[in-house]
């Protein structure tokens, strides 16, 4: 039996399960994409590879399965790379496939070459260049395998011409060779034991609960702990969802933009229980000042994350669903009462507030009516901005991996690609895309690709006419110097440009609009839909802690 | 600052050491010298690091090179007894006359004189670090014209009984 290399990688995807793969063709990848041509999984022709990479990984947040992409050499591969470092800083399991120049030209500066495997190589979780076909079935498993344990992340594998072309004859032996590899994964019992002890003696504990906790599927593990345990959780921007926001143990996202109470609690507790989490900068704020009166367990997959911004004096290093398995047993409940009392009192004299003005469409609004028309249940994507902390702040998460954003890079123009992959992924789901008028633009190219696949994505723009979180920066710390934010005179009628891809366009421009415009949308779903509503132009998120100050140390900006 | 000396196995791959380099600069590490090569079995290289900073730093960077997917084993040696080795080829230049006393010198530091021309001498020297700067301070005087280093490569002792 011969055969090809680009018949191996088809074979190779096959067996791990793929069923959708996001794509461009180009020069290096024909071959490639002629065995593609009867691959028997999906292919979804994207519209420019950034979008390729961002719709992987939508797809993979969605299902926790991996995220396939294959874009061409060069320019193919270099499109991709802002996507790939999306993943690697959210750690989302794609697996990105580039073509390359045939290998006797590599170094030559031929004809869309790019160093692929060396630009990515701080951006992938590991990459391969592909030098025989012979590896070729190996190394798909590797990618596989590496991308989706331990601490996800995205894995590269760069395929010159040559090689999608050589043939192959017999069976070839494609076990792994990866004896550099062993995420670490039970959790030390001693560790968990002192841990366990640890909650027991708190009288003001705080489950601060990161992303790892969704990419471990340890949600029902962390709600019975917090439950058990009687312990209030706030989570990261990642870690929406992961315990249900309608319950009164849930203090909401902390840091930069989090709820006052989130903050208060975790400055005062005594004890903080991180999960998942790697205490981020716009997590702390000033680090001194976070959570300064705790003792601090931290749990997490990569050891490496724990002890790297604070010191930890409790390090359970494993997989989290294993982990809080093992102190659900452990830990006793207890009544809190003066804790819980004084949480509950952060909550009635701090809520989230905003200021209604007449007709005029408030962002914070139309989130909270997405939030009632969907009954809570809907699959949200956001882009980057303040469109993405009001999505954060006002839609109350139940489930885990209901909340797709990009965290950690904060990518402008994940959204929409981001969405297109989790409606693929989850044909099940209602997907709601939050976006802003900036954001949308820097991909909004996959609005064919949406609108071709009739794919009944509801988008809410909320168009502000600005680049707004600059401009909130601006208007704070600049003296209003608005220095290249204004977008509004320039913007196009999204509505319109929505209907020329074939989706549809609805206006709104009041507020009694909005939740007839919902209302309509939510009926159409037969494709996308755009909702174009133009929002408060100067609007800002509150409450806020300015960059290198403590986290008790916000403005709300209500007088 | 202390000096500490890390030893990676790896895998013996194209793109480790770039790997392994990247790391050290994205993550702002400085490092004071690097020596890789093959070990006993060829399919892995050792990568000998010399890198000073606290503990913190240290630790971060072993963590962060355990964590690459063709690093196999990570250790510091720093508490543990090693034996631990620089090469030198340094190029003196020898004046008339003044040849006998740089192979006086030679001889007390037992390096080597691989190479003699009218002018110069080349020696070889292996030793600690300490060693060879010792012998380095000897030479200035005469005018070292090159030199070459390999950094710091290191084993553990075996352990006693």
């Amino acid at each position: 039996m011969v055969r090809t290399g680009a018949k191996i990688l088809v074979e190779s995807l096959v067996e791990q399960g793929v069923e959708h793969v996001f794509g461009l063709p180009g020069g290096a990848v024909i071959a490639l994409f002629d065995e593609l041509y009867e691959a028997p999984f999906k292919i979804v022709l994207v519209r420019h590879e950034q979008g390729a990479g961002h719709m992987a990984d939508g797809y993979a947040r969605a299902t926790g399965k991996v995220g396939v992409c294959i874009a061409t050499s060069g320019p193919g591969a270099t499109n991709l790379v802002t996507a790939i470092a999306t993943a690697y800083m959210d750690s989302i399991p794609i697996v990105a496939i580039t073509g390359q120049v045939k290998t006797h030209l590599i170094g030559n500066d031929a004809f869309q070459e790019a160093d692929v495997t060396g630009i990515t190589r701080p951006a992938t979780k590991h990459n391969y260049l592909v030098k025989d076909a012979r590896e070729l079935g190996r190394i798909v498993r590797e990618a596989f395998h590496v991308a989706s344990t331990g601490r996800p992340g995205p894995v590269l594998i760069d395929l010159p011409g040559d090689v999608t072309a050589q043939e192959v004859e017999g069976e070839i032996d494609t076990a792994m060779q990866l004896p550099g590899y062993r995420p670490s994964a039970g959790g030390h019992v001693r560790q968990i034991q002192k841990a366990a002890e640890a909650i027991n003696d708190s009288e003001r504990p705080v489950l601060y609960v990161g992303g790892g906790v969704i990419t471990s599927n340890a949600s029902d593990e962390l709600r019975e702990l917090a439950r058990k345990a009687n312990t209030p959780v706030t989570t990261t921007l990642m870690g929406l969802g992961t315990f249900p926001e309608t319950e009164s143990l849930s203090l909401g996202m902390l840091g930069m933009h989090g709820t006052v109470y989130a903050n208060y609690a975790v400055t005062n507790c005594d004890l903080l229980i991180a999960v998942g989490a790697r205490f981020d900068d716009r997590v702390t704020g000033k680090l001194d000042g976070f959570a300064p009166h705790a003792r601090i367990i931290h749990v997490d997959i990569d050891p490496a994350s724990i002890g790297k911004n604070i010191e930890v004096e409790i390090p359970v290093v494993g997989d989290a669903k294993k982990i809080l398995g093992d102190l659900v047993g452990l830990v006793e409940h207890r009544q809190r009462e003066e804790w819980l009392g004084q949480i509950e009192k952060w909550k009635r004299d701090f809520p989230l507030s905003y200021g209604l003005d007449g007709d005029v469409v408030k962002p914070q609004a139309v989130i909270e009516e997405i939030y009632k028309v969907t009954d809570g249940k809907a699959l949200i994507c956001t882009d980057v901005g303040q469109h993405q902390m009001w999505a954060a702040q006002y839609y109350l998460y139940t489930e885990p991996r209901t909340m797709l954003t990009s965290g950690g890079l904060g990518t402008m123009g994940f959204g929409l690609p981001a969405s297109i992959g989790a409606q693929f992924g989850r044909s099940d789901k209602l997907v709601f895309l939050i976006t802003s008028d900036g954001s949308l633009q820097m991909n909004i190219q996959e609005m064919c690709t949406a609108a071709g696949n009739k794919l009944p994505i509801k988008i809410a723009l909320l168009n502000n006419g600005y680049l707004g979180m600059v401009r909130q920066w601006q208007e704070l710390f600049f003296n209003r110097r608005y220095s290249h934010t204004y977008l509004g005179d320039k913007n196009p009628d999204f509505g319109k440009l929505a209907e020329a891809y074939g989706a549809t366009g609805i206006l709104v421009e009041r507020m009694d609009q909005v939740r007839p415009a919902l209302e309509r949308a939510m009926e159409i779903d037969d494709g996308p839909v755009l909702m174009d509503f133009h929002t408060a132009p100067e609007e800002n998120v509150f409450p806020m802690v300015p960059t290198g100050h403590a986290i008790d140390r916000m403005f709300s900006g209500l007088a | 600052m202390q000096k500490h000396i890390i030893s990676a196995l790896v895998v013996n791959r194209p793109g480790v050491l770039a790997h392994a380099a990247g790391l050290f600069s994205a993550r702002g590490f400085n490092i004071d010298s690097l020596a890789v090569g093959e070990t006993e079995q060829p399919e892995f290289s050792r990568m000998t690091i010399v890198i000073a900073g606290d503990e913190a730093i240290l630790e971060q960077v072993r963590k962060q090179l355990d964590k690459l997917i063709d690093v196999v084993k990570v250790q510091d040696y720093s508490n543990v007894p090693h034996v631990e080795r620089d090469l030198a080829l340094i190029r003196v230049h020898t004046s008339v006359g003044r040849r006998s006393e740089i192979l006086e010198l030679v001889d007390i530091f037992r390096g080597r004189i691989v190479d003699v021309s009218r002018n110069d001498v080349m020696i070889e020297l292996s030793g600690t670090e300490e060693k060879i700067e010792a012998m380095l301070d000897l030479l200035r005087p005469y005018g070292v014209r090159e030199m070459v280093r390999t950094g710091r490569i290191a084993l553990t002792r075996s352990a006693r009984e």
